[in-house]
């Protein structure tokens, strides 16, 4: 019986060598810490290591390149891989399902020191994330326009419009993020000029599949207010707070024909319930 | 009514109309659960409207059975929703880990075959049955290291697994052949060993010599068609142990659906083998 043999009988060997080798596979090759036993480094350094330390990298690294296609297309796929290795040291994924992986990849993209020159890079990747977050959500029924058009206008007043589980918005008060992402997410041309203005977006998914709009500070306060369970009157005030001539009846139009609600109920103090 | 399923294929997206519209008789689709734990939207849409028409299977990668911890509850519970929803005809896992201290490593990494690691594995393959209330199927995987510290050959490891828990057996034949050259031992060798009983299911697909180390380290990649040598230990498994649902696996470099239909209609011949020869 071989000393490994001996110690891996000990309780607890299987967590030591999991541990170990966890450690193994992310290490930059060549540079495992000092802590690490000898049998671990001598099998870490059989070539046939390198299987499972690239499988590791690549699925990772591809599933990061899957979720961030605006981010990938706008700095190249050589980039986005190198960028995405430093990424996985940090922060490998935690759930198995890799749809999910890269919930941290815009504020890594943030604080990423060759990511400075592209100011805009986070909040297109947070699009990138919204759009995956809206294509797993929840199916729900879109609440029909007509729905709200028949609701009497003083009860309007007591209503609380709720967002679709699909429904994802953000403002964006420096770039003009909502262009910059959805050219990039849909393949359109890179060269058109671009107005350098502020701009929000409104992502769900009303039928099959995501689709997406532009929307002005008014929409993203009036969808915030909703979100917070305010009735329809306190995220007018709301919209009327960020941009004093939002026309709120354009605005409620435009949020309901996109699906951004999947219904309504009236205010807590009013007897009637429309879920 | 028990459904009887002949050869499969892992089903890819970019084969969803080819697959769906497939008529030929006890074709059945394998997918990973973990692509399609999600709670609505397009994928699950999609798989359910595969099943409509067609048996599923469940072939996990990511339980981390041989973690030296209890799988994660919460995946845990996602699977036994999708089983749910979807009523697969198989369910099926990996003798490897992958999620450690909670970061998942998406591969099947090795570990030392020691009673310590069987008593785990078989706690944590009970667990599963228990939650998903049914049997499941554990699969053989490829191996690359020459890892020191087995108390058990991997059939004496799973033979002991299947007989503590009552668990099946998934048998890759591709990951015989690839472990077998890398590691220098006898596929025939072990393909005869192995235990016919309790095999539920058994897996082919390609292999490529790695880009550095040539014929030296063969790597289980799926990019390929099946092996010669590969369909040669098939065949001589179904002549032992009979017919059991064989998948066509391909996850890269991806064929057309009829050349991926020809390799599983192949497989689909091998298992008529002994019934022809029974009859």
């Amino acid at each position: 019986m071989t000393a490994s043999m001996m110690s891996s009988l000990v309780p607890g060997a299987l967590a030591r060598f999991q541990d170990d080798f966890a450690h193994a596979l992310l290490a930059p090759a060549g540079r495992l810490v000092t802590t690490i036993p000898p049998e671990m480094a001598a099998l870490a350094a059989q070539p046939a290591f390198a299987v499972y330390r690239n499988t590791v990298m690549k699925g990772c690294i591809d599933a990061l390149q899957a979720n961030f296609p605006a981010v990938t297309r706008l700095v190249g796929e050589e980039w986005l891989r190198a960028a995405a290795a430093i990424h996985v040291r940090d922060a490998l994924p935690a759930d198995p399902t890799l749809l999910r992986y890269g919930a941290a990849f815009a504020d890594f993209l943030a604080r990423f020191e060759p990511a400075t020159e592209l100011p805009y890079l986070p909040g297109v990747a947070r699009l990138d994330r919204y759009w995956t977050e809206a294509h797993a959500a929840p199916d729900a029924d879109v609440l029909d326009p007509a729905a709200v058009a028949g609701v009497a206008p003083e009860a309007l007043a007591g209503t609380v419009l709720h967002p679709h589980p699909a429904a994802r918005w953000m403002w964006f008060p420096d770039a003009p993020i909502y262009t910059i992402w959805s050219r990039n997410r849909s393949g359109g041309a890179l060269d058109d000029s671009l107005d350098w203005r502020p701009e929000g977006a409104l992502l769900t998914r009303p039928r099959d599949a995501a689709e997406w709009i532009a929307i002005d500070a008014a929409g993203c306060a009036f969808l915030d207010a909703c979100a917070a369970g305010s009735t329809v009157v306190a995220a007018a005030q709301a919209a009327l707070a960020v941009q004093g001539n939002a026309d709120l009846a354009r605005l409620m139009s435009t949020l309901l024909a996109a699906g951004a609600f999947r219904g309504m109920s009236f205010h807590p103090q009013s007897k009637e319930e429309h879920p | 009514m028990t459904t009887i399923l002949t050869a499969g294929l892992g089903l890819k997206p970019q084969h969803f109309d080819a697959a769906l519209a497939c008529p030929a008789a006890g074709l059945w689709f394998e997918v990973h659960p973990e692509n399609y734990m999600v709670a609505g939207g397009p994928r699950l849409a999609w798989l359910e409207a595969i099943r409509a028409r067609h048996a599923i299977s469940l072939h996990g990668v990511a339980l981390s059975l041989a973690a030296d911890a209890e799988p994660d509850p919460a995946h845990l519970a996602r699977l036994a929703g999708l089983a749910r929803r979807i009523e697969p005809t198989l369910i099926s896992e990996h003798l490897a880990w992958s999620t450690w201290r909670g970061a998942y490593h998406p591969d099947l990494l090795p570990f030392p075959r020691t009673d310590e690691a069987l008593a785990r594995v078989a706690d944590n393959v009970s667990r599963t049955q228990d939650t998903l209330q049914r049997r499941i199927a554990i699969e053989n995987p490829s191996h690359y290291l020459h890892l020191e510290g087995h108390a058990r050959d991997e059939i004496d490891f799973l033979t002991e697994l299947a007989r503590r828990t009552g668990c099946g057996l998934l048998l890759d034949v591709n990951n015989v052949y690839v472990s077998a050259r890398n590691l220098g031992y006898s596929a025939d060798a072990y393909i005869d060993a192995f235990p016919g009983e309790p095999v539920m299911e058994i897996h082919l697909a390609g292999h490529t010599p790695d880009p550095n180390l040539g014929a030296a380290l063969l790597v289980d990649s799926h990019d390929a068609p099946v092996a010669p040598e590969v369909w040669a230990l098939y065949a001589r498994l179904i002549a032992r142990i009979g017919a059991r649902p064989t998948l066509i696996e391909r996850d890269d470099n991806l064929p057309d659906f009829a050349t991926l239909f020809a390799e599983r209609q192949r497989a689909a011949a091998v298992l008529r083998l002994p019934l022809a020869r029974a009859a």
